[in-house]
């Protein structure tokens, strides 16, 4: 290391990429991009043709939800429409969540579905949320569905599941921004675009959990399968994939958290609907108004994602009661049709149910803005001198260490670390992304990403980890626990931001608070998840052998939680850097500016690029982090070995 | 379009009652094609205002008119394609890279000023002027005590000027070292963070400077003034010889532009009246820094303010559609 230093004067190359190495990479896509946009054709029509073909299929069900959900049934275009049928009513919407709720979960799940849309009506969110709703209810299905097709298709053929990973990888961590300007061009303007967009960064974990599901099927029911001579498609449909659901229900749970964190940047390019008032909200400092639209959001995830673990737990169960319950479920599809029959009658006459009085919806007003002017008024100092400890001890000093760095020892350090953890190939991926990185010019900005990032996700660690212990061990503490990261997860970090810039002010200490905000979740998540699979006789047997508590901790669950903790730390920096262009909005200097700036530009090539520098450092912790707790647990794993 | 309308609707927190009545004007008459013209929305007030007006204008003449939400930047992408057709607001301080690629292309037209001019400049809450006595003038910004004043840890003991997004362009970094001004330019994210900073610092009456706009809600709801940079030139951004610093380049203020509107070649053969009318259409800075008011410090709805200005300018806006 000491050598790089004393180097500089000598070999500039390693410091700064001399100009003639870098590629010019960003002209070839921004080429690539142009012929794919303009001239790509496959005979009979072009590629654009083709994106504009699947756009029109798209949205012929998405204007079906919409017109369901909010517009009604319309004759006519734009301003000349006229209705010809309402929608459902709110107390319709309201009605079958709740009914769906008693009939997948009991009572106390249809009085959360009911109260999180009670609480959107009530907070005049409703017209957005429905528009919401309509964009989650195509792109949901269709993620979920496209997620489980290629998770097939990689499960059944090895090779394909070698070229998917990769894929899957960047379609996780080039930013949404980076690819909105094509998908733009592609797909046209509007709210079919929006869920593209919206689907192609939903759609990657459900793929990787059907393949995970999917692959841990137990050889005993494939091979029933087997013997009782299902053909091919009975094997997949009727025997792997419901033998699989659990996991795959994992899959359809983070489909829709991660449609619902697009819902902001969807609205950016013509989505509408909740995303949009966050938006505009803020944008005239209406704090309360972001903040009411912001909760609405994460009252839909909560819906959206208890109903539909509720629903697939009782499919489950009902395959073990058998026909029986095709005949119970007949009751809550008549009142379902009563209902909806009911309401709409009503509707043509009490205009209240059609919308919702303006006079019964309650509003937090000036509530919030009031509490930050009241922090901001009295406590600004207090904070400010905290800040600018943080600022100059820590955050600044390691910010330069890492700018003054040479590229090529960097490059070499990680390749280093790739071989003693994972040997030759792991070495030369590494040290390919770095160099790649380093070739297509970005390399200042990725330090800028590195540190950031770097130290948020320290930060998080730092606060995750331990709330994760103390939530693991009690029930109590969980509960309320769970709740704040499900918000935080889901709230759009546009709501916190703006608070955030009136305190501390446009720079890195707010984008810190920002990124540790979002990627502190996975930190508690997994840490919980981790200890409380540790299997309670070896922590009898630690108890046994008199460790005291902390030993135990210490010494036996933490050890043996190790794997899952190392994959929330990884989870922690997938999260960290897809906050990036978030940050970008307050101000950094890092890749997720450069993304922001290309975006307004209409700049395909350069957000592309620095996307893919983003998805590059994202691959290159992966897979070293990877490689590190493979080799913890091999070490543990010797450990119960008769050597010791 | 349906869905677009709806999200226009959503955003106007119009009723849905309201928003059925708004079925064409006058019955009988004759336009051109009874497709949609579709206006593209953003997301800052005025846009919003100027969008709605020339919409329920276009209604007025019997014209389908749809709004669609789009970003600024990247709608150009659909005006060229023919996606959207109208957008109402483009600056010359922040769109003019944009728009002339765009009508390069010729897929894209300029339709004129729409009468209102960018105002894009450094600006301070009143209060400082007991710090700095010397403001508006540039030159009280170089006295050392006074740059302190605007100084934080970080920047100390230069000033802290906070500058718009990196994407707004604006040279203030050029600015600064060619006026030889102690400040340092840190950039905001976004609009929202600019304005953010000032009312938390206006809040504590602690001391700002920063990039402030017009027509915007800002320069209504807090009191300040512009500093007053040498007069912008041509030669003063193109020519280092000119203006103040004979070495330098851009050692003056920032150009006032005009506001243009732009829409799709393909408008004025398809909606001949829709296009004259959006040519015709005019507004200046003080009609719309009232309106821009009263809805994001007064809370009303553009819709009611345009519908209020409607019915009080009857006969300007019957002059854009005969």
């Amino acid at each position: 290391m000491s050598l790089w230093l004393v180097g500089q004067p000598f070999a500039e190359w390693a410091f700064k990429v001399p100009r003639a190495w870098r590629m010019p990479l960003q002209r070839w896509i921004g080429d690539a991009m142009d012929w794919l946009v303009q001239d790509a054709s496959f005979g009979l029509f072009t590629f654009t043709e083709l994106t504009r073909f699947i756009a029109a299929v798209i949205d012929v069900p998405y204007r079906i939800a919409l017109s369901l959900l909010s517009t009604g049934w319309l004759e006519g275009q734009g301003s000349a429409a006229v209705q010809q049928l309402p929608p459902l009513s709110w107390l319709a919407v309201i009605g079958l969540a709740a009914l769906l709720g008693l009939h997948a979960g009991g009572w106390r799940l249809a009085a959360l579905a009911g109260g999180c849309l009670l609480f959107i009506l009530l907070f005049g969110q409703w017209d957005n949320a429905m528009v919401t709703s309509a964009s989650i209810a195509i792109a949901v299905p269709l993620g979920v569905a496209g997620g489980l097709l290629l998770g097939l298709a990689a499960y059944r053929w090895p090779m394909f599941e070698k070229i998917l990973t990769p894929i899957l990888d960047l379609m996780q961590t080039v930013p949404v921004f980076a690819y909105l300007v094509p998908i733009l061009f592609l797909f046209g303007f509007g709210p079919t675009a929006a869920v593209v967009a919206t689907i192609i960064y939903a759609l990657p974990p459900m793929t990787r959990v059907a393949i995970v599901a999917l692959k841990g099927v137990s050889d005993e029911i494939r091979d029933l399968g087997r013997m009782v001579g299902c053909s091919r498609r009975q094997m997949t449909w009727r025997v792997m994939v419901p033998s699989a659901m659990p996991g795959l229900m994992v899959g359809v749970n983070q489909v829709i958290m991660l449609s619902l964190n697009m819902v902001i940047i969807a609205s950016m390019i013509g989505a509408g609907g909740l995303g949009f008032e966050v938006l505009a909200a803020l944008r005239r400092l209406d704090i309360g108004t972001g903040i009411e639209a912001g909760l609405a959001i994460v009252a839909l995830a909560i819906v959206l994602d208890r109903l539909s673990q509720a629903v697939a737990d009782k499919q489950r169960t009902h395959e073990q009661v058998g026909q029986t319950s095709l005949i119970a479920r007949h009751p809550y599809i008549l009142t379902a049709l009563a209902l909806i029959g009911v309401t709409s009658l009503l509707g043509i006459g009490v205009e209240a149910l059609r919308s919702f009085p303006e006079s019964l919806q309650l509003s937090t007003g000036s509530f919030w803005a009031d509490v930050v002017r009241w922090i901001n008024v009295n406590f600004f100092d207090q904070l400010e001198a905290f800040k600018d400890l943080l600022l100059l001890n820590i955050l600044i000093p390691i910010k330069r260490l890492l700018l003054d760095l040479p590229w090529a020892g960097v490059v070499g350090l990680l390749a280093l670390a790739g071989w003693s953890l994972g040997g030759a190939r792991l070495a030369l991926t590494v040290g390919g992304l770095a160099l790649l990185i380093a070739l297509t010019g970005q390399w200042e900005k990725a330090m800028i990403t590195v540190y950031l990032c770097g130290l948020s996700v320290v930060f998080a660690c730092l606060i995750g980890i331990p709330i994760g212990i103390v939530a693991a061990e009690n029930e109590r503490v969980w509960g309320p626990v769970r709740v704040v990261i499900d918000t935080l997860q889901t709230l759009p970090s546009f709501v916190y931001l703006m608070p955030a810039v009136m305190l501390f002010r446009v720079g890195d200490f707010t984008a810190l608070i920002a990124v540790v905000a979002y990627a502190v979740a996975p930190a508690i998540r997994y840490t919980v998840l981790g200890l409380r699979q540790v299997d309670p006789e070896l922590i009898e047997a630690g108890r046994m052998i008199g460790c005291t508590p902390l030993q135990l901790l210490t010494k036996i669950k933490l050890k043996l939680a190790w794997p899952e903790i190392m994959l929330g730390i990884n989870q922690t920096i997938m999260l960290a850097l897809s906050m990036l262009v978030i940050t970008a909005l307050v101000g950094t200097r890092d890749l997720g500016q450069e993304v922001y700036i290309a975006l307004t530009k209409a700049d395909t090539g350069r957000g592309l690029v620095a996307g893919l520098a983003v998805a590059c450092i994202a691959m290159i912790a992966d897979r070293l982090i990877t490689a590190a707790a493979r080799r913890g647990l091999e070490r543990r794993r010797g450990g119960h070995g008769p050597r010791r | 379009m349906t869905p677009l309308t709806r999200s226009a609707r959503a955003l106007l927190a119009a009723p849905v009652a309201a928003m059925l009545s708004w079925a064409p004007g006058p019955a009988g008459a004759e336009v051109e094609s009874t497709d949609p013209i579709k206006l593209t929305l953003h997301d800052w007030t005025g846009q919003l205002i100027t969008t709605t007006m020339m919409g329920e204008v276009l209604k007025k003449a019997g014209y389908t008119v749809d709004y669609v939400q789009a970003d600024y930047i990247a709608q150009f992408a659909g005006l060229k394609t023919g996606d959207l057709h109208v957008a109402m607001e483009i600056w010359e301080t922040t769109g003019r890279d944009a728009m002339d690629e765009a009508t390069a292309t010729g897929d894209v037209e300029n339709l004129g000023e729409t009468g209102m001019q960018a105002i894009e400049e450094w600006w301070y809450p009143i209060y400082m002027k007991e710090q700095c006595p010397g403001l508006p003038n540039w030159e009280a910004l170089l006295d050392e005590a006074c740059a302190e004043a605007f100084s934080t840890a970080e920047t100390a003991p230069y000033g802290r000027y906070l500058g718009g997004p990196v994407t707004w362009g604006g040279y203030d970094d050029e600015r600064v070292a060619a006026l030889e001004l102690p400040f340092e330019v840190v950039h905001a994210g976004t609009d929202a963070a600019l304005f953010a900073e000032l009312e938390s610092a206006y809040q504590r009456q602690a001391p700002i400077i920063l990039w402030v706009y017009a027509p915007h809600w800002a320069p209504a709801k807090y009191q300040g003034e512009w500093v007053e940079f040498p007069p912008y030139s041509a030669e003063c951004y193109a020519d280092p010889a000119a203006s103040i610093n004979p070495d330098e380049a851009y050692d003056c203020g920032k150009p006032r532009g005009p506001i243009w509107k732009v829409a799709w070649a393909g408008v004025k053969d398809k909606w001949p009246g829709a296009y004259a009318a959006i040519k015709a259409f005019t507004i200046d800075n003080d009609a719309m820094g009232k309106m821009v008011t009263e809805v994001d410090l007064n809370g009303r709805t553009v819709e009611d303010v345009v519908t209020d200005w409607m019915a009080e300018n009857e006969g300007v806006w019957s002059g854009w559609i005969k």
